[in-house]
C-alpha cells in the first residue's frame, strides 16, 4: 500500500523542480521580451519626433524613459508585484537596476533622508556602479597600450 | 512586416538574455546584485572583444535594454574616448557613455523615495 505512494512521492520530487524551472524560464523570456520591445517601441518613436538627434542619443532618451517608468511603478509598489511574476525577466533589463536603487530609498526614508534614502540607494546599484566604472577605465587603458587591434 | 520582424528579433534576444539570467538564478540561487554586475562585465568584455555589435545589429532594443548593453555602453564610450583623446578619453569616457542613465536613475529615485510612502512592516 504504502510502495506505490513513496514512489509517487519521488516522482513528484522529481518532476517538480523541473516544471518550476520551465514556468520561471517562460515568464523570464516573455516579459523580459516585451521589456525591450516597449524599450524599442520608444527608440522608434524618439527617432522619429526627433530626427535630428542621433542613435546615441535616441537610445539614452530610451534609458532614461524606461528609468522614468520604472520609478513610478516602483513607487507605487506595482513593479515589485510584476518582479514577483517576472523573476530575471524583470531584474536583468535596465529597469531592473532601476528598480534596485528606487525601491530601497522608498524602504529606508523612515531612517531620515541622508543615512537612509540616500546611502541606502546604492546598496546593489554601488557594485554595478564600481565595477562599471573600473572595468570601462581598464578597458580605456588597454585600448590605449593597443591602439592597433581596436582601429586608432 | 518588416517592423514586426524588427519587434520579433528584439523580443527574441531580450527575452533569450532574461531566460539565461533565470536559469543561473535557478541553478546557482546568486542574488540579483550578482547578475547585474555579472551581466554587466560580460557586456564590457563582448563590446572590447568587437563581438556585441553584430548581437546589437541584430537585436537591438533586445540588445541595449538589458544590464548587458549598458555594460556594452561603457565599454564603447571607454574605447571611443581613448582614440579620441588618448588617456584622458580613455578614464573619462565609460562614465561620459553612460552619464544619463546614472544620472536618471539617481534624480527618479531620489524625488520618487522622498514622495512615495514605504510599505509598513
Amino acid at each position: 500500500m504504502n510502495e506505490p505512494n513513496e514512489a509517487y512521492l519521488k516522482l513528484i520530487k522529481e518532476k517538480m523542480p523541473k516544471s518550476k524551472h520551465l514556468l520561471t524560464m517562460f515568464r523570464a523570456f516573455w516579459t523580459g521580451g516585451t521589456i525591450c520591445c516597449i524599450g524599442q517601441a520608444f527608440t522608434d518613436l524618439y527617432t522619429f519626433l526627433f530626427s535630428e538627434l542621433g542613435e546615441k542619443d535616441v537610445a539614452a532618451l530610451t534609458t532614461i524613459t524606461l528609468i522614468f517608468i520604472t520609478a513610478v511603478l516602483t513607487g507605487f509598489g506595482i513593479y515589485d508585484k510584476i518582479g514577483a511574476y517576472a523573476g530575471a525577466g524583470s531584474i536583468v533589463p535596465i529597469t531592473g537596476f532601476a528598480n534596485s536603487v528606487v525601491s530601497p530609498a522608498v524602504e529606508h526614508k523612515r531612517e531620515g533622508v541622508v543615512f537612509g534614502l540616500c546611502a541606502n540607494m546604492f546598496s546593489v546599484a554601488g557594485p554595478v556602479i564600481v565595477f562599471g566604472i573600473s572595468s570601462s577605465v581598464v578597458v580605456g587603458l588597454i585600448v590605449i597600450l593597443f591602439k592597433g587591434a581596436f582601429g586608432g | 512586416m518588416e517592423t514586426f520582424l524588427t519587434y520579433l528579433q528584439v523580443f527574441a534576444v531580450g527575452g533569450t538574455i532574461c531566460l539565461i539570467g533565470q536559469v543561473i538564478i535557478n541553478t546557482t540561487k546568486v542574488t540579483s546584485a550578482r547578475i547585474l554586475v555579472g551581466y554587466l562585465l560580460l557586456g564590457v568584455v563582448l563590446e572590447t572583444a568587437g563581438v556585441y555589435k553584430y548581437i546589437r545589429d541584430f537585436g537591438k532594443a533586445g540588445a541595449t535594454v538589458p544590464i548587458i548593453g549598458f555594460g556594452s555602453n561603457l565599454a564603447r564610450g571607454a574605447i571611443d574616448g581613448a582614440l579620441e583623446s588618448g588617456i584622458l578619453g580613455a578614464v573619462t569616457g565609460g562614465i561620459e557613455a553612460v552619464a544619463a542613465g546614472i544620472a536618471a536613475v539617481i534624480f527618479f529615485a531620489f524625488i520618487v523615495g522622498l514622495v512615495a510612502t514605504p510599505k509598513t512592516k
